[in-house]
């Protein structure tokens, strides 16, 4: 049993999917009420990383727990509605409404107030519940469903939240509106967080820690200052420097 | 169609000298399945009680689908009830398979056939040389095969006959079938398909006359006259005694090396009427040789050229031999053949069909309610279960995708099996009537619905899916939340094909006595009544756009409100 100060850690993963080492040895812990974003190009395993948390992925060997307990242990439906989940492409089911959308963690768990609590949450994305509610996925922007996914994620009120590449498939300037409006959101709410993103800038916006993948591998684990002062790889330094946030 | 063995069009060809021949019971196998639910049950008590044959079960006639076979099973049917027998009528039978595999199966009693059909057809033997020779070698094996007995021949030969326009004859003098040879090679023939395959059709007449067709089409009986005299085709296959011949002023070829042997018409009863029968056997062996050629082929022609009705040939031709009291008009029995329980036999027409179409099915409407009815009980009753078992298949194939594609191609085989051919294969399975065709359409309604749930489900957007179970839906709620919805608009594009599939070929149902409205289209392609032809060819028309439009509209149902276009 691992210590319950952690929200996620994982210990000696490992995963291959056919010849190809996704996950090779990664240990990595978040803290309760930590933001870390998880960095590496396509293919470095972070996305591979992230699953296992949710169990969308299931190690070949080591271990992966949720707030202290291993994964492996719990029943995935319930560990998956305990935890929020924002997608690149949002995945808001095309047949629903907006507003069913968002109840969807509430409804599944079986709460009487599920309409209520994703009102709430769209309010908390910055979308107005009286003019939303009734949209079709089909009907908003790109930006608006990315909102949408994210009060999906937050409307049952999870202490963890698992994001993959949440603002890569927006243009800069609603990526930008959006990173901004999330920081927000976030630190009002004090949840845990676990981003994936290819995007360095992204990373030192939103996570107060930066864990750096690469090829199956962490190449380092630092908080931003730490990242630039000292990258513990030639690989840190060069995504740093195409990063060009020295 | 072909002369002699005058199977429905194309259906000889598909089954004759091939596997499926011996799969309907024809060359050999397990002996005949009395089936007692559709025949006269061979009930001891019956058999020993002579003196109450009213209450036995009816006599079951059946014909096979042109007109000869229409008015000499009508003759059949009404000198038994001459004889006080009961008759339930089930005219129409798709071929010679499906007619005599419903009469080994015990489906059907007495229908009438041709030696020369049975000898090759049937027993899969060469052609006999003299009518006698044929007649005493089918007798023989019938009896000793299935216990199948030949009654006494109706008197006529049946035999081929080439035929060309009197124009084509008088400019390139033929009068004989060595004539035709001669020219052969600048002429288009159009045979019945089966006669174009037969050792006993075309490749036999080229071997005996060194005969070689310019070109060959395949043509049904109920075109070919009308191809000929329109000079689509300049020689056809016929038969000795066809009402068309002389319709259409053609002239005969003489089979000058007596190439065709020549085909006896006889009633060919089933083991239990001749085994227990013994009234019916006798009231039938009194047609024997009361008819010649020159009878018949005026019968033929009262029926397929002047459009009047069989039942009041048939009632004539009893008449005027003397077996009925001449009386006007059909007897009652006639007119409601079939009866309530008369399970989709093709019903003898009722009227002639002269005059127009609006008239004609103004006065069948309550005929085509009825088979409409029956066509949309096959169809709803195969498509119910082709939805039933297909649904489920398509949704378990997505699971296990690797061995998806295999089982679709698989279940896709069944539509290359032609539909004809599949019914004649059910026979001896599962009889004839509603059954074995439900059987049938079921299995082709499968294809469409599988392959397009399967493809639905899968296509699927995996990034809506993928959400739906990471927030924490089931696999449960997944499929019936998230995919069945998403994939309802292609599954029920599926049924849709299905549906409309299964309206047209629910036609070809009356072949093995199913009813519905292919049974108005079986019987005026045989009797050459355009008229009767349209009155279940526009209803089952109608009956697929109606079906297919109730289906879309099921379809904006189901679509999902957030797909739809211009919802809000």
């Amino acid at each position: 049993m691992s210590s319950p100060t952690w929200a996620l850690e994982a210990r000696g993963a490992l995963k291959s999917f056919g010849p190809v080492r996704a996950l090779d040895d990664v240990t990595l812990r978040v803290a309760v009420g930590e933001a870390l974003a998880l960095v590496g190009e396509s293919g470095s395993g972070k996305t591979t990383l992230l699953r296992t948390f949710n169990r969308m992925v299931d190690l070949d060997a080591g271990e992966v727990c949720v707030q202290g307990v291993p994964v492996a242990e719990a029943d995935p439906v319930a560990l998956r509605r305990s935890l929020g989940y924002v997608q690149q492409e949002g995945g808001l089911l095309p047949h629903w409404s907006v507003l069913r959308n968002v109840a969807l963690v509430p409804w599944l768990q079986g709460r009487a107030d599920a309409d209520s609590r994703a009102r709430d949450a769209l309010r908390l994305v910055g979308l107005d519940p009286d003019t939303f509610d009734s949209r079709w996925p089909r009907q908003l922007s790109g930006g608006q469903r990315q909102r949408v996914a994210l009060a999906r994620a937050l409307a049952d009120g999870p202490q963890v939240v698992l994001l993959d590449e949440p603002f890569g498939a927006l243009d800069a300037i609603t990526r930008g509106e959006l990173q901004m409006a999330f920081a927000r959101v976030v630190a009002s709410l004090g949840v845990t967080l676990l981003l994936v993103t290819h995007d360095l800038r992204e990373a030192f916006l939103l996570g107060r820690r930066i864990a750096v993948m690469r090829a199956g591998r962490i190449d380092q684990v630092a908080s931003p200052e730490e990242l630039l002062a000292k990258p513990a790889t030639p690989y840190v330094a060069e995504l740093l420097e195409k990063a060009g946030v020295t | 169609m072909r002369v002699r063995p005058r199977t429905a069009p194309g259906l000889a060809a598909l089954l004759l000298g091939t596997p499926l021949l011996a799969m309907t019971g024809f060359a050999s196998g397990p002996p005949p399945r009395h089936l007692p639910a559709a025949g006269p049950p061979p009930a001891a008590g019956a058999a020993l009680d002579d003196s109450a044959p009213a209450e036995r079960a009816p006599v079951v006639v059946a014909s096979k689908p042109f007109a000869e076979s229409y008015i000499l099973a009508e003759m059949f049917a009404q000198i038994l009830e001459a004889r006080g027998i009961a008759v339930r009528r089930r005219l129409g039978l798709g071929a010679t398979a499906i007619a005599f595999a419903a009469l080994r199966a015990g489906d059907i009693d007495v229908y009438p056939e041709y030696t020369g059909t049975g000898l090759v057809a049937i027993l899969g033997e060469k052609p006999p040389s003299t009518g006698g020779e044929a007649f005493r070698r089918v007798s023989m094996e019938f009896r000793a095969r299935w216990g199948v007995r030949w009654l006494p021949p109706l008197g006529f030969q049946n035999t081929t006959a080439i035929a060309v326009r009197r124009a084509t004859a008088d400019s390139l003098h033929l009068a004989t079938i060595s004539d035709l040879a001669r020219v052969s090679r600048r002429l288009v023939g159009g045979f019945s398909p089966d006669f174009l395959g037969r050792a006993d059709g075309l490749p036999g007449l080229e071997k005996a006359y060194g005969l070689h067709m310019g070109q060959t089409r395949a043509l049904l009986q109920s075109v070919k006259y009308q191809a000929l005299a329109s000079g689509e085709v300049d020689v056809i296959d016929g038969y000795g005694t066809d009402g068309q011949i002389a319709r259409y002023n053609l002239v005969v070829l003489r089979d000058d090396k007596h190439f065709f042997p020549p085909y006896d018409a006889a009633p060919l009863v089933s083991r239990h009427l001749a085994e227990d029968r013994p009234d019916a056997v006798a009231a039938l062996s009194e047609l024997g040789g009361m008819l010649d050629e020159a009878q018949m082929r005026a019968l033929n022609r009262r029926v397929e050229v002047d459009g009047e009705d069989v039942a009041v040939v048939a009632h004539d031709a009893l008449a005027s031999l003397g077996l009925v009291p001449d009386t006007v008009g059909p007897p009652p029995a006639a007119a409601a053949s079939g009866g309530p329980g008369g399970v989709g036999a093709a019903t003898v027409p009722e009227a002639p069909s002269a005059g127009s179409l609006p008239a004609y099915l103004w006065s069948h409407r309550h005929a085509t309610f009825r088979q409409t009815l029956r066509h949309l009980l096959l169809v709803v009753l195969s498509l119910g279960g082709g939805i039933l078992v297909a649904v489920p298949l398509g949704l378990w194939l997505e699971r296990v995708r690797r061995s998806a594609e295999g089982a679709i191609r698989a279940v896709g085989l069944l539509q290359t099996v032609p539909s004809i051919a599949l019914l004649a294969f059910m026979i001896p399975i599962l009889g004839i009537g509603v059954g074995p065709a439900v059987v049938a359409l079921f299995l082709y309604s499968l294809y469409p619905i599988v392959r397009n749930t399967y493809s639905g489900v899968r296509d699927v957007d995996p990034v809506a899916v993928d959400a739906a179970r990471a927030l924490g839906m089931t696999d449960a709620q997944v499929l019936t939340r998230v995919r069945l919805p998403l994939a309802a608009p292609v599954i029920m594009a599926g049924i849709r094909t299905a549906a409309v599939i299964d309206v047209g070929t629910a036609t070809l149902a009356a072949f093995i006595g199913a009813g519905g409205l292919g049974d108005p289209i079986v019987a005026g392609l045989a009797l050459s009544d355009t008229n009767m032809i349209l009155s279940g060819a526009i209803p089952a028309a109608l009956l697929a756009l109606v079906v297919d439009g109730t289906l879309s509209m099921a379809e904006g149902v189901v679509r999902p409100r957030g797909l739809s276009r211009g919802s809000a």
